[in-house]
């Protein structure tokens, strides 16, 4: 399977479903953005901002594991939370189907 | 006071390529940078990445490609203003811009290109109401400048990054009474600093407090106590504290150059695609910083943006005169 869905929730409460390629190497970031949702990715994916990051709703354990990188990050957040992710880290691939994520608030 | 024809804002890849531009066509530059070094992103954050999307490079470090940027540059003698910051812009008469920066310095130029490429890093502050008010001398701060200031004093620190850990461990001895707050209940900085930091709460020296979040700050004119809830009991518990300190990392945003009256979307300036001209004659906006339709943030894109920008600005300075672009195989780089 090449296309899978993902549910989508803006920092506004409203939720889209969406349909995702997963055989174009994009990245969760890369496809928010290519959906025109309010996503900076100042650093343009290097895990470098947390401009990115999403709160998994549904589908955690279908992620890959967190990188230190991405961790040390996410850990400067003063409102992380436990499922907090950043988009640009998360490739998207056919175990994804079903993922709901909900845009992280920006401070 | 420095005079010149462009003041460049941000000394990252794209405003050092603009001093060539504008070298060819006889304009003097002067860069204004927040960093210490020129090189911006570059130089601070990733100097030993590869990057493969440079012409001419299969593959180029990112300090590698900023030496060979400065080295271009240099048969045109530019000025640099390192580690100060522009905080004001100021029109003055038809053509002429006076920039301050934090520092006092002041610099008056004929045209203003701002290539900030993510814009300044700023820290990231909580979200606890009301600690605004406690800013400016008054109990919060979100960097440490002189240890010394927090002597024989109760102190606040919130986070869990290599900063909290380190400052925690510096202050120890310093302060009178030490609080460490992480959200957390363990934490991925160095392990030797995380070792340090819970030996000094195994012998009492400092109060660790794990699993809790700033909560709210209290006091009358002053910062006198931060109170902190467990993230899991809900359970609030207050500190007294002459100062807090939240260490949340840093994030970009604009700065001062969002007073400045641009046409902004989305923290980044609108250009013309034609110049790269903002919506005040006279200053530009060239690499991340700017956005249009069908941006693509690449190097390499800022450095087309920074040649048309060059060209834009010699028209702007020398309104009525014609120039004819020669190549540099023609004429090769002569200095000023």
């Amino acid at each position: 399977m090449s296309d899978i869905n993902i549910v989508v929730e803006d920092r506004e409460g409203n939720t889209t479903e969406l349909v995702a390629p997963t055989d174009m190497g994009l990245s969760l970031m890369e496809f928010l953005k290519a959906c025109e949702y309010d996503v900076l990715a100042t650093c343009g994916g290097m895990a470098l901002c947390a401009t990115c990051c999403v709160d998994v709703m549904e589908g955690e354990e279908k992620l890959n594991e967190m990188s230190d990188d991405e961790y040390a990050m996410l850990d400067t957040l003063p409102d992380l939370l436990p499922n907090s992710r950043l988009a640009c880290q998360l490739q998207l691939s056919p175990v994804m189907n079903g993922l709901k994520v909900r845009l992280h608030a920006m401070d | 006071m420095i005079s010149t024809d462009i003041a460049i804002i941000g000394a990252g890849p794209v405003g050092l390529f603009a001093i060539f531009e504008a070298g060819l066509l006889k304009m003097r530059c002067h860069l204004i940078d927040y960093l210490p070094q020129v090189g911006g992103q570059l130089s601070e954050i990733y100097p030993k990445k590869p990057i493969y999307d440079i012409p001419g490079y299969p593959t180029v470090l990112a300090q590698e490609l900023i030496d060979n940027l400065v080295e271009q540059a240099k048969p045109f003698h530019p000025g640099y203003t390192l580690g100060e910051r522009i905080e004001g812009l100021e029109k003055r008469g038809e053509a002429d811009f006076v920039l301050t920066t934090n520092m006092g310095t002041i610099i008056e130029a004929k045209v203003v290109v701002i290539a900030g490429g993510l814009g300044c890093f700023e820290p990231r502050k909580p979200a606890v109401a009301g600690l605004e008010q406690f800013e400016n001398g008054r109990g919060v701060n979100y960097m440490i400048l002189d240890p010394e200031k927090y002597r024989g004093q109760k102190m606040v620190i919130a986070g869990g990054g290599d900063s909290a850990l380190d400052w925690t461990i510096f202050l120890a001895d310093v302060v009178s009474e030490l609080t460490l707050v992480h959200r957390s209940e363990s934490f991925r900085g160095a392990p030797d600093s995380v070792n340090k930091v819970m030996e000094l709460a195994e012998s009492g020296k400092i109060n660790l407090v794990l699993n809790s979040n700033l909560n709210s700050v209290s006091g009358e004119g002053k910062l006198e106590s931060v109170e902190v809830i467990h993230n899991r009991t809900m359970e609030t518990t207050s500190y007294e504290a002459d100062h807090l300190i939240p260490l949340f990392g840093l994030s970009p945003k604009l700065g001062p150059i969002e007073q400045w009256n641009l046409n902004i979307s989305k923290s980044a300036i609108e250009v013309n695609t034609d110049d790269y001209s903002t919506n005040i004659p006279g200053i530009y906006a060239i690499g991340d910083i700017n956005t249009y339709t069908n941006k693509l943030k690449l190097i390499l894109c800022g450095f087309h943006e920074a040649a048309l920008m060059s060209h834009s600005a010699y028209q702007y300075m020398n309104p009525g005169i014609k120039y004819t672009m020669k190549y540099t195989t023609v004429n090769g780089v002569t200095e000023f």
